[in-house]
């Protein structure tokens, strides 16, 4: 047992350096997965009749569609754009959420109206809301990154309003102030180097919802339009072809936005507990 | 009763507000209703002409507005533009058979979701707390649709055991379907539904029960000779109970969106189906009523659960709230 735990490296790691490890490969995985997905050549994806609703082999690992295309490159594809809107989308609702924090930081009426604001977002359920602003945009990639920007910032917003209310009425910010320091830079020296881990895990762990409700809302028909690669649009036309038994159409897709959702989900609690340290040895 | 007062007078605020956001969404929408309407009917230009004052295209948008929401004071919301009845009668019709579809799933799921939580979180760090918890972790993460599409194969296309889409059988009108095959049709969806459901609430139970039994009460009971199994059902079941049913009663807004996608793949003639008709062939009005009752929807739940946390837990109801 200690022969084997000796030739084991990850025994020899501390729980620090496990974590940092565990965040370069899961960092190394997505990035091959967007990079790939942007370098392969659309022409490779000729539709071959001669290939058509293949069972997966070692040639299409994940079968080929109706149109003899492979699988397994659309499904990449589609990663790669799930990604690339999960990344934009997220980082507008942080942004919107930050916006709010600091909306509802300036006085009793600005918390109000935020307050109210959550309220209001929280009340229609999320699928319709993107489905509304979806439709308000004219579908398309604006819509569904607008519209899941705008469905996801109330729980970033509501941790960061507490966060900056516990520290604007504590000792210190109490102190800076009575030494004559001004908003701005207790803001800057007090509240941001605080608030900023929460930030990162927060949009962090807005991505795998972003990504998922991207691909829901696409199925829906209401995303994505028909020609992109999304992951959405290859599970809804699988659709017709399930009854057919062509399980891979839809098996092997979902599977890999499954991966990857969990992926992102497993990167935004690693760098939580990177970065905060009381949640550190968790 | 004041407490019940408040929050009907909050609702009609939200509604309010819910309507006239959701109005002027649509109205700023490029989507043009008079184009899909005629597209639907097939309509000549001077009949567009006549469409476009019946849908008052050239009326400033405050005006229809103003206009808009003083019907719906009346109860008036207008005329479905695909189903061609008035758009309550739609509503009724197709809430009545989602709201059994997510009551169902949602009871089952509670229920599951609970006792799953209770052996999780009592048995910590074994393998079966690893298991579900597992389990729950991946489902988390699976978009609903996904799972409702694996499920659909291997129930329909491999087993054979339940028809494929279609919620009626061929060849029978809408209103000739008897009891039991809508009672069929609706074992999938509303299996579907349930599993998506489980995981928030097992994870919300075991991590609570896992809390307390690190607490010193229990720690005292365990002193006092009491079995494991004894605490947990006098200790931490009553503890996590409430706490657990009024997250449920929190999680309508995500119930709704499950069903829409899950009525999406079965073809289940419910509210989901429509919302994406309405929203895919342009039907403002039922679009703009669904919004309304799935915020009504929504809001029962979430007030359902503050009158739970005021009123059957008596340390809630001395304290004031907000």
């Amino acid at each position: 047992m200690s022969k084997v735990g000796f030739l084991n490296p990850l025994n020899s790691m501390n729980l620090r350096q496990k974590t940092i490890l565990l965040i370069a490969v899961i960092i190394l995985v997505l990035v091959t997965i967007f990079l790939s997905s942007y370098s392969i050549d659309t022409s490779t994806m000729v539709t071959n009749f001669m290939a058509r609703n293949q069972a997966p082999s070692f040639e299409h690992l994940f079968g080929t569609d109706w149109l003899g295309r492979d699988m397994f490159t659309r499904t990449i594809k589609g990663l790669g754009l799930s990604i690339m809107i999960g990344a934009i989308a997220s980082i507008l609702s942080s942004i919107v959420a930050m916006i709010m924090a600091f909306l509802s930081s300036i006085n009793k009426y600005g918390d109000t109206l935020m307050a109210w604001l959550i309220d209001f977002f929280s009340s229609i359920p999320h699928l319709l809301l993107l489905i509304m602003i979806s439709i308000c945009l004219g579908k398309g990639a604006i819509g569904v990154i607008i519209g899941v920007a705008f469905t996801h910032w109330t729980s970033l917003a509501r941790v960061l309003r507490v966060e900056i209310k516990e520290i604007n009425t504590s000792e210190y910010v109490n102190l800076a102030r009575r030494l004559g320091k001004g908003n701005l830079w207790v803001a800057k020296e007090h509240i941001l180097p605080l608030v900023v881990t929460q930030i990162i895990v927060g949009t962090l762990l807005i991505f795998p919802h972003a990504i998922m409700h991207e691909a829901s809302i696409t199925f829906l028909g209401f995303g994505l339009s028909p020609h992109e690669p999304a992951i959405g649009i290859i599970l809804s036309e699988s659709m017709s072809y399930l009854t057919m038994g062509d399980w891979w159409l839809a098996f092997f897709p979902g599977a890999a936005l499954l991966i990857v959702v969990l992926l992102f989900d497993i990167l935004g609690e690693q760098i939580e507990k990177l970065l905060d340290p009381t949640k550190a040895q968790k | 009763m004041k407490f019940l007062g408040y929050k009907a007078v909050r609702l009609f605020i939200l509604l309010v507000a819910v309507a006239a956001v959701s109005f002027l969404m649509i109205e700023l929408s490029p989507i043009d209703p008079v184009k899909s309407y005629a597209a639907e009917m097939g309509a000549s230009v001077q009949q567009m002409a006549a469409l476009r004052s019946y849908w008052q295209v050239d009326v400033p948008t405050y005006q229809k507005l103003l206009d808009w929401l003083f019907d719906l004071l009346q109860l008036n919301l207008g005329v479905s533009l695909i189903y061609r009845i008035p758009v309550v009668n739609v509503i009724l019709d197709k809430f009545t058979a989602s709201a059994i579809l997510m009551i169902t799933s949602w009871a089952i799921s509670g229920v599951f979701g609970f006792v799953l939580g209770i052996v999780a979180g009592a048995k910590e760090g074994s393998w079966i707390d690893k298991i579900i918890k597992g389990y729950c972790y991946l489902l988390q993460s699976s978009p609903a649709f996904w799972i409702g599409l694996i499920i659909m194969m291997i129930f329909s296309v491999y087993l054979r055991w339940f028809p494929t889409g279609l919620a009626v059988p061929v060849g029978t009108l809408a209103s000739e379907v008897t009891f039991f095959d809508w009672l069929y049709r609706l074992i999938l969806p509303a299996f579907t539904l349930s599993i998506v459901g489980i995981a928030s609430i097992a994870l919300y139970t075991r991590d609570r029960l896992v809390n307390i039994l690190n607490s010193d009460y229990f720690l005292f009971a365990r002193a006092r000779g009491e079995s494991h199994w004894s605490i947990i059902k006098r200790h931490g079941i009553r503890n996590v109970l409430l706490p657990a049913i009024t997250l449920q009663f929190m999680s309508f807004s995500e119930l709704f969106g499950g069903a829409v996608l899950v009525e999406q793949i079965f073809s289940y003639p419910g509210i989901g189906q429509a919302t994406v008709a309405a929203g895919l062939r342009s039907d403002v009005p039922l679009l703009l009523a669904i919004v309304l009752i799935s915020t009504v929807f929504v809001f029962v739940g979430n007030t359902i659960a503050d009158v739970l946390y005021k009123y059957v837990d008596p340390r809630m109801r001395g304290e004031d709230d907000e």
